[in-house]
């Protein structure tokens, strides 16, 4: 039974656990960089979640083929792969705009450590 | 007419792109040409919303001609009214208080401060006429990415403050998108017109309800719900004034909206309320964000700080709102998100007109300026009253009809942290006026200067008086909005409020 289980919704579970290693990563670490590579894990375990959820076995890419007709089971659903495209994008971006504020602030504090930074703006204010 | 939707963000897109390549050749036009477009973004929202109240029907567009629930539409209807003609108030408002503010706060960084403030209400004020719950989630993150572009570029601690919000943000985006993928997998639409009509035959089914539950939290992170709240301080400290006077009074509120809208138009009704118990856990942090929110406020040196703890408990009336989930409960959150709006955007861009003229960010410091700044001062009390709740001021208004919505659901205990809390910001505000009309004294040499950031090591070059025609017009506007939004309270219920809760009264 257990088998069974955990084959039926193995990617699920992958999902799941990579979800949990990111969010992990966004909070417990204290070194920023940390925290936005489990943003990072957090956000592709999103993308692996609207793939899987889209996935469809046997099924094609979803351009009108003559020998299959109309049938739908026979392609596969685009829209949560447009979707995870445009997560991405967003995904790409946010990344970015965190590592060119994290440069900023260890330009001004020396350091990545969050308690560490916290210390040095208490010190100096 | 039926353009409407559509020009309201995309003239601020427009506006953001032409601001950018303007501001590169000369500040002033980059100025010139964000200020046009969120003039013109306003004008379609007022436009908007006068079709809106005077045929009662909502107005659909559908983007790019491909007709929903296939395509993407906006839909002007009451609520969006309500919000777009919000937000793009306090992006006028703002817009031309920003330019002295910001150049004497964050030298160097206006070419770019102007597009990501036009960027920002594109953001905003798509999320609140998206008619799909996708798309909901880009403009989310199209309004937050540029809202950590602009509370980056204050004070030395700026971007680190900021670093931790984008965090928070991140994974609130991300609880959200998680929601809207568990619906779209039950449900196979991501429109909400047509979400409303499917989800009632699955109303048991777990999927949707972890998609209620992953949409909500993402949400509650973004609107900085207690408490998920504790980024929000130190963000609104290091902003310059002119932004936060922008985020603070409309960001939050529109992941609020959000949550408004998802629990009246997108769920079945009871679905919040009774098959998941969201409106009553939304309601109790509430209340325990309005009690953290108002002390905290209390013990507060810096001016900034001060407004930023009592936003984290201003946000949460509208959270009680949403608690007490009647439809006069919910009016008095729906009213507070405009009331909290106009005093908070009126206090911090205050406080950018005081730090101009004096460089002090203190309350200690702030002595005397009533003398000083007459008028920036009395707006100031006017601002102060209505956070406290007196009448005629917009901010009595909706605390009593969240009073009265406590007492119709019989919430006592909600009704004794409203009125604790009113109590408390009496306290926190009092100590402010006081100080800033007590006599200056004789020793200016005890007033410290401003501690927080690096440039301000230098004295302002400008003698105390009053602050410069361009920040003093729209802080009186603002002012003035407090007041007539109080006296007018009930032409807008009556007008917009009362159809959006009509779901309610059912």
């Amino acid at each position: 039974m257990t088998i069974e289980f955990f084959a039926g919704r193995y990617p699920y579970i992958l999902i799941a656990v990579l979800l949990g290693i990111g969010l992990y990563g966004m909070t417990m670490k204290r070194n920023l960089l940390k925290k936005v590579i489990g943003m990072t894990i957090f956000q592709t375990a999103i993308y692996l979640f609207f793939i899987q959820g889209a996935n469809k076995m046997g099924a094609t890419i979803p351009v009108y083929a003559e020998e299959l007709g109309t049938e739908p089971t026979a392609y596969m659903n685009p829209l949560p792969q447009v979707i995870v495209l445009t997560a991405i994008v967003v995904g790409v971006a946010i990344t970015g705009v965190a590592l060119s504020l994290i440069l900023l602030t260890y330009k001004r504090y020396g350091s990545l450590d969050e308690e560490v930074i916290i210390r040095r703006m208490r010190e100096s204010a | 007419m039926s353009q409407i939707p559509a020009l309201i963000p995309t003239s601020l897109l427009l506006a953001a792109l032409l601001s950018l390549l303007a501001g590169l050749r000369s500040q002033r036009a980059g100025h010139a040409v964000a200020a046009a477009g969120i003039v013109v973004s306003f004008g379609a929202a007022l436009l908007g919303m006068w079709e809106v109240v005077s045929t009662g029907q909502s107005i659909r567009y559908a983007m790019g001609g491909w007709i929903p629930p296939i395509g993407i539409e906006f839909v002007l209807d009451h609520l969006a009214a309500y919000m777009t003609t919000l937000i793009t108030f306090i992006g006028v408002v703002v817009i031309f208080y920003a330019p002295r503010s910001i150049r004497f706060e964050s030298p160097g960084k206006a070419t770019f401060a102007y597009p990501s403030m036009a960027l920002l209400l594109a953001g905003l004020s798509g999320m609140a006429l998206t008619g799909d719950v996708f798309n909901l989630y880009v403009f989310l993150e199209i309004a937050a990415l540029a809202a950590y572009a602009l509370l980056a570029i204050g004070d030395r601690g700026g971007p680190f403050a900021t670093v931790r919000y984008l965090l928070i943000g991140a994974a609130g985006g991300g609880f959200y998108l998680l929601g809207v993928g568990f619906l779209y997998f039950s449900a196979g639409t991501l429109n909400m017109a047509d979400l409303s009509a499917i989800l009632p035959e699955l109303v048991e089914n777990r999927a949707v309800m972890a998609a209620a539950g992953l949409m909500v939290i993402g949400l509650g992170l973004k609107m900085a719900l207690f408490p998920m709240h504790f980024w929000m301080p130190d963000v609104y400290t290091n902003a310059p004034s002119a932004v936060s006077g922008l985020i603070a009074p409309i960001m939050t509120k529109v992941s609020a909206y959000a949550i408004i809208r998802l629990f009246l138009d997108v769920f079945p009704p009871g679905f919040f309320t009774e098959t998941l118990p969201i409106t009553a856990t939304v309601g109790w942090l509430s209340a325990g964000g309005i009690l953290y929110g108002s002390i905290l406020a209390i013990g507060q040196h810096d001016y900034r700080r001060m407004l930023a703890y009592s936003s984290v408990g201003q946000i949460s009336y509208v959270g009680l709102g949403i608690g007490l989930a009647n439809p006069i409960g919910l009016i008095g959150g729906l009213l507070h998100i405009v009331n909290h709006a106009l005093m908070k955007g009126l206090l911090f861009l205050i406080g950018g007109s005081v730090r101009l003229r004096t460089g002090v960010t203190r309350i200690p410091d702030m002595k005397g300026l009533g003398k000083a700044m007459p008028w920036t001062m009395y707006a100031f009390v006017i601002g102060a009253l209505a956070m406290v709740g007196i009448p005629p001021t917009a901010g009595f208004f909706s605390k009593l009809y969240l009073l009265i919505g406590a007492v119709e659901a019989g919430a006592w205990i909600w009704f004794a942290v409203i009125i604790a809390s009113s109590l408390l910001s009496a306290v926190y505000f009092f100590r402010v006026t006081e100080m800033i009309f007590r006599d200056p004294g004789s020793d200016p040499a005890e007033t410290s200067r401003d501690q927080g950031g690096e440039k301000d090591e230098s004295t302002p070059d400008h003698p105390v008086g009053e602050a410069p025609a361009s920040m003093l017009i729209p802080v009186v506007i603002l002012a003035v909005g407090v007041i007539l939004v109080g006296v007018f309270n009930f032409a807008i219920i009556s007008a917009l409020l009362e159809s959006v809760v009509a779901p309610l009264e059912g």
